[in-house]
């Protein structure tokens, strides 16, 4: 479903020798329909410029990219973001900021209404719809944010450690319901965490991006069976290894 | 007429041992009745102060009237007419130079803070022009349009502008890079759909604050553009000075205070409805 080849990406930096700094080299990742991918990484490796890369708001300096779309796409966009802050747009309500996405798909005003309030009430938030962003706490407005992305229905879902601001009883939770959704709605997840319990915990890969530029360092496919247990000992030691080799990397000059 | 300087001392920022001073003092928001009462008081000590000069004999009551005196003096002007037919004409000149003087500002600060090339382009031409005050161009309004009501609205049009002007500008500029990549990523790629749903939203802020300073900078241009003989509250005001009718010029001067103050409330009102999402 999503075909990226040899991408690499650069910013400009004055600072450097050569003018620019190469945050992506060579990357590769094929993704399967309904898959739900993790990416964990140091900070500063270049997992958010990886997503804004794939969501198209920052031109790759080569490679390429397919991005295979699936159904229907009427009153759809291909793909929902969630950024790593919330950005939400401070004069709309809640519920405004929802339908932010849904505006110029042709959509009746009761249909983006309805769509926004549905989606609210999947993060648990449908009582606050007619509240100001600057009324809610830090983790309603990320909520607000997921929201936002799941209410234009996209094949795929773009998440930037989005569960980051929670305490762990709602990010568990929030955890569970995500699972829940792409069970019934069989989308495909990227889903960018420093929580690497939480990257196996929720998904299908576990990728490790690591150096600079950064290259994809690991890859482990996790088999276990939904709903999984958050004490699974086979899961405890991946996680385990998976640490260890994200602090190698960072103790051996790896970045 | 010097304000009391004890009350300025050093010491004066130490509270009064026992009495302390809330800690958000700036934050915290004083209740409605609270500040009402105080402007109110305000008012009071103002008029009570000028009423003394003039009756303690400090200055001659034809140099500054008492305010006691100016309801006759008003009754009076409007008694023959003038007062009504200045007010009129001098509507009518705020109301098209402001109306004219915000509307291109606004839209030509938002153009040149959406386009770098623009905003290049127009750099040193906007430099030149800007400090020239408006009532250096009243030998060209005159030359252009005459003595009419035209040249006057044309002077107002030209001191509004520059105030809307650089303030939607820089509210334009100042707009959160981060927003406009969140309408990228929600299919909102056009210039058109950036400006609605994140530019002017953004901007309006600032913008709201430029037209409010423009309310006030308008109502100073009246009187300049009347000035050179278009009728109006800036002519009869000039007429009343040179006979010495200083309680005329003091109607003036009130009745412009009452008509800036009501539009600035009036405008205050619709722009704390259109910023209620802000804290
Ligand atoms: N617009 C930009 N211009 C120049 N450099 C940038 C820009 N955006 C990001 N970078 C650099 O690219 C690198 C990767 O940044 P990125 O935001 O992708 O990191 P990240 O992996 O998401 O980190 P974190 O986990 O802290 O969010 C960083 O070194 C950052 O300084
Ligand atoms: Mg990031």
């Amino acid at each position: 479903m999503i075909e990226i080849r040899d991408l690499s990406l650069a910013f400009p930096n004055p600072a450097s020798p050569d003018g620019r700094t190469v945050v992506l080299r060579d990357f590769n990742l094929s993704v399967a329909p309904g898959e739900f991918i993790a990416i964990v990484g140091a900070s500063g490796v270049g997992k958010s410029t990886l997503l804004r890369v794939v969501a198209g708001l920052v031109p790759p300096n080569s490679g390429t990219m397919v991005h295979a779309q699936s159904g229907d796409l009427r009153g759809r966009r291909p793909y929902g973001l969630v950024f790593q802050d919330a950005r939400l747009l401070p004069w709309r309500t809640v519920r405004a900021n929802v339908a932010f996405g849904l505006e110029g798909l042709g959509l009746s005003r009761a249909e983006r209404r309805r769509r926004a309030e549905e989606a609210l009430a999947l993060v648990g938030l449908a009582d606050k719809a007619g509240r100001w962003p600057h009324q809610l706490s830090g983790g309603q407005r990320q909520r607000v944010a997921i929201a936002r992305a799941l209410a234009v229905d996209p094949d795929l879902l773009m998440m930037d450690e989005p569960f980051g601001a929670l305490d762990a009883i709602t990010r568990q939770s929030l955890q569970d319901e995500l699972l829940d959704l792409w069970r019934r709605t069989s989308k495909t997840i990227l889903f960018v965490t420093h929580d690497i319990d939480e990257a196996v915990y929720l998904a299908d890969r576990v990728i490790l991006l690591a150096g600079s530029p950064a290259t994809v360092r690991s890859e482990d496919r996790i088999a276990t069976p939904r709903p999984r247990a958050r004490d699974d000992s086979a899961a405890r030691a991946l996680v385990t290894r998976i640490r260890d080799r994200l602090s190698d990397l960072m103790d051996g000059g790896g970045i | 007429m010097t304000p009391p300087a004890s009350q300025n001392g050093p010491g004066a920022e130490t509270p009064a041992p026992g009495k302390r001073i809330p800690p958000s003092a700036f934050l915290a928001k004083p209740s409605r009745r609270h500040r009402g009462l105080w402007a109110l008081l305000g008012v009071i000590a103002f008029l009570a102060v000028w009423e003394a000069v003039p009756r303690l004999g400090l200055v001659r009551p034809v140099l500054l009237p008492p305010p006691s005196a100016i309801p006759q003096a008003f009754v009076a002007e409007v008694r023959s007419g003038q007062w009504t037919d200045a007010i009129v004409h001098s509507l009518v000149h705020y109301f098209w130079g402001l109306l004219i003087g915000s509307v291109t500002g606004i839209a030509a600060g938002v153009l040149t803070g959406m386009s770098r090339r623009l905003e290049d382009f127009t750099s040193w031409v906007v430099r030149l022009l800007r400090p020239i005050p408006g009532l250096a161009w009243v030998p060209f309004a005159i030359i252009w349009f005459g003595v009419t009501p035209t040249a006057a609205t044309f002077i107002i049009v030209l001191g509004v502008f520059w105030i809307n002007y650089f303030a939607a500008l820089g509210a334009v500029q100042a707009v959160d890079r981060d927003l406009l990549e969140l309408a990228d990523a929600f299919g909102h790629r056009s210039a058109l759909a950036k400006l609605v749903k994140i530019v002017l939203p953004a901007a309006s802020g600032t913008i709201l604050a430029g037209l409010r300073t423009g309310l006030g900078q308008a109502w100073m241009s009246v009187v300049a553009a009347e000035l050179f003989g278009v009728p109006g509250l800036g002519q009869r005001m000039m007429q009343a000075s040179s006979l010495l009718a200083t309680d005329i010029v003091i109607v003036y001067m009130a009745t412009m205070a009452l008509f800036y103050g009501l539009v600035d409330m009036g405008f205050v009102a619709v722009r704390d409805r259109l910023m209620r999402w802000k804290a």
